[in-house]
C-alpha cells in the first residue's frame, strides 16, 4: 500500500481516522490551527484532544460556483461534533436541498484526493450521512 | 464627555461601471462634491481618512491629496474589509472628538466592476510533492475540499444556520428579501441596478451557493463616497443653511468578534453586530423602534435576515416573522435598504460604509426625492467586514 499523508495535520489516519484539536488547558477552547495563544483567554498551554467522529449538521450551503478546478456542486457545512464545531464537506450524498438537511446525523469518512510524484497519497476527510 | 460631531457634507457617486475613471477620479469626485455639499474647502480639513480595499497598499489618501489638495494634514489610509468606509468615517469622528481637528474628510472608493468571486476565486495547482504548509499543515488547497472560502457560500451558511436555530427559513424566503431590495432600487438613480425582479426571476437565476442565486449576491461595481465631519462648536460658527442640513452622528461604533465556540470555523457575524448595535443605541439614547430607516449590510440575501435580529429590529429569533410582516419594505414599520442595498445598489467595498450613511442623510435632510421616507428623523447604517469588523452609525436630523 502506498504511503499516505493527511490533507491537513489535524486529520489522523490509521485504523480509526479522526480529527484532533488543540485544546487550551486553561479554558478548554478548541482550535484546529497552529496556535500562538488562546483567542478566548490568551493562555499558552494546549493539549491534543480527539474530536468526536460523529455529529450533527448545523448548517450548509451547496456551492455551485467556485474556482476553476473545484468540482461543483458540492456541499460545504459545519458539523457539531459533540460540542466542537468542524468545517467540512458533506459527502456521499446527493447535493441538493432535498437530501441535505440541517440537523442530519453525519459521521467522519476519509478518501484519497490524489498522489504526488513519489506516489504518496494525500487523504482528505468529509462527513457522510450516518444512516 | 466629548462634544457632538456632525456630518456637514456628504456625497456618493453613481454606482456601476466607470471604465473611463480610475479610483483616484472616483475618490476625487466624491470628495470634491462632499466638500461642496458642506460649503467647505480642502484647506478647511484638519484630517483625512481614506480607504480602497483592493489597493490597500497604494496610499489612496495621498493619491487623492495630490489631485484635490496637498495641505499637509495627517492622512490615515484604512483597510478593514467591507467595513473600510465606516472605519474611515469613524477615524475622522475620533479625531474630531479628540479635539485634534474641528473638521475632517472621510473617503471610500473601489473599482470592482467585472470582478468575480473575491475570495476562493482561484485555486493553485496541487504541488508535485505533498508538503505540509501553513497553519493547518495542509498539503494541498483546502477550498472546496474542506468547506468553502467563497463569500456567497460562507454567508449562505450563516443564513441557513439561523434557520436551523429558529426555523422558518426557506429558499423562497431568502429570495423574497432580494425581491424587496431590487424593488427598492428602482427609485434610486445612483444604484448599479434599477431593475425590478420577480420572485421567479430571482429563484430561477444562476445558483451561486444555495440558497443564494446571483441576484441575491451583492453586485460588484465601481463607486466612491465621501463625508465631511465637523465638531459641534465649529458647526455653530457656520451658516444657518449649513446647520440646517447638518446631520448629527448620534453614535459611531466599531466592534470585532469576541471569541465564541465555532467562530474560527464559520465567521460569527451575529455577536459583533449585536454588540455594536447595543452600544450604538445606548450612545444615541434611542431604541430600534425609533428608527425611521435602516441601511444594513445585505451582502447576500441570507445576511440581511440575520441582521434584522442582530440589530434588534425584531425580537430574538423573530427575523422571519419580521420580514413576513412587511416591516422592512419601504412602506413598512422599519424600512430596510430603501437604497436597494448591496444586492441592487451595489457593493464597491470601501465606498459602502459611507454610501449607506449618505443614503440615511439624504432622507433625514428630506432630499431623497421619489424614495423619500416621509418625516424621517433618525436612521441607522450598518456594515460588516469578514475577519471581522462591524460598523454601526446612528444619524439624527438636525433640530434647527
Amino acid at each position: 500500500m502506498a504511503a499516505q499523508v493527511p490533507l491537513v495535520d489535524y486529520l489522523v489516519l490509521g485504523n480509526e481516522p479522526h480529527l484532533v484539536a488543540n485544546e487550551c488547558t486553561e479554558c478548554g477552547a478548541r482550535y484546529f490551527d497552529h496556535r500562538n495563544a488562546c483567542a478566548s483567554c490568551s493562555g499558552t498551554q494546549f493539549k491534543k484532544v480527539d474530536v468526536a467522529t460523529t455529529g450533527t449538521l448545523r448548517t450548509f450551503t451547496i456551492v455551485s460556483f467556485a474556482a476553476p478546478g473545484i468540482p461543483v456542486p458540492f456541499v460545504a457545512g459545519v458539523i457539531d461534533c459533540d460540542g466542537t464545531s468542524v468545517r467540512a464537506n458533506v459527502v456521499n450524498v446527493t447535493a441538493d436541498p432535498e437530501h441535505v438537511k440541517t440537523g442530519m446525523k453525519v459521521r467522519l469518512t476519509t478518501f484519497p484526493i490524489g498522489s504526488d510524484e513519489a506516489g504518496t497519497e494525500a487523504v482528505g476527510f468529509g462527513f457522510e450521512p450516518a444512516a | 464627555m466629548a462634544e457632538d460631531v456632525w456630518i456637514l457634507g456628504i456625497h456618493m457617486t453613481k454606482f456601476g461601471k466607470h471604465p473611463d475613471k480610475d479610483v483616484v477620479d472616483l475618490a476625487s469626485e466624491a470628495a470634491l462634491n462632499a466638500l461642496a455639499d458642506g460649503g467647505v474647502k480642502m484647506k478647511d480639513m484638519g484630517v483625512l481618512a481614506a480607504g480602497n480595499l483592493m489597493g490597500a497598499a497604494g496610499g489612496i489618501g495621498q493619491q487623492l491629496q495630490k489631485q484635490i489638495g496637498q495641505t499637509g494634514i495627517p492622512v490615515y489610509n484604512v483597510a478593514n474589509a467591507c467595513a473600510t468606509g465606516a472605519t474611515a468615517l469613524r477615524t475622522v469622528v475620533m479625531a474630531v472628538k479628540a479635539g485634534e481637528a474641528d473638521m475632517g474628510l472621510a473617503v471610500g472608493v473601489e473599482k470592482l466592476a467585472g470582478a468575480g468571486l473575491l475570495a476562493g476565486g482561484s485555486r493553485k495547482q496541487d504541488a508535485q510533492t505533498w508538503t505540509p504548509t501553513g497553519r493547518y499543515g495542509a498539503v494541498a488547497a483546502v477550498d472546496g475540499r474542506i468547506g468553502t472560502e467563497t463569500m456567497p457560500g460562507v454567508f449562505a451558511q450563516i443564513g441557513v444556520e439561523y434557520g436551523h436555530r429558529y426555523g422558518g427559513t426557506t429558499f423562497e424566503l431568502f429570495a423574497r428579501i432580494s425581491e424587496k431590495n431590487h424593488a427598492h432600487s428602482t427609485l434610486n438613480p445612483l444604484a448599479a441596478y434599477t431593475k425590478r425582479m420577480t420572485l421567479d426571476e430571482i429563484m430561477n437565476d444562476v445558483m451561486i451557493a444555495y440558497p443564494n442565486t446571483r441576484p441575491m449576491c451583492s453586485a460588484n461595481c465601481d463607486g466612491a463616497a465621501a463625508a465631511v465631519v465637523v465638531s459641534d462648536s465649529k458647526l455653530k460658527t457656520l451658516s444657518l443653511e449649513q446647520r440646517r442640513r447638518a446631520v448629527k452622528i448620534a453614535a459611531s461604533v466599531l466592534t470585532t468578534d469576541p471569541w465564541e465556540e465555532a467562530c474560527q470555523v464559520l465567521p460569527n457575524v451575529n455577536t459583533l453586530t449585536r454588540n455594536a448595535a447595543t452600544r450604538a443605541y445606548e450612545a444615541a439614547g434611542i431604541g430600534p423602534e425609533d428608527l425611521n430607516l435602516v441601511e444594513l449590510h445585505d451582502c447576500f440575501a441570507t445576511a440581511e435576515l440575520v441582521h434584522y435580529d442582530n440589530l434588534m429590529l425584531c425580537e430574538e429569533g423573530g427575523a422571519v416573522d419580521f420580514f413576513q410582516s412587511g416591516a422592512p419594505w419601504r412602506d413598512g414599520r422599519t424600512p430596510v435598504n430603501v437604497s436597494g442595498g448591496l444586492q441592487s445598489k451595489g457593493h464597491p467595498i470601501a465606498a459602502t460604509g459611507i454610501a449607506n450613511i449618505w443614503e440615511v442623510c439624504h432622507h433625514l435632510r428630506g432630499e431623497a426625492g421619489d424614495r423619500q421616507i416621509p418625516g424621517a428623523k433618525v436612521g441607522l447604517a450598518h456594515v460588516i467586514g469578514l475577519g471581522s469588523a462591524c460598523g454601526v452609525h446612528i444619524l439624527e436630523k438636525a433640530a434647527a
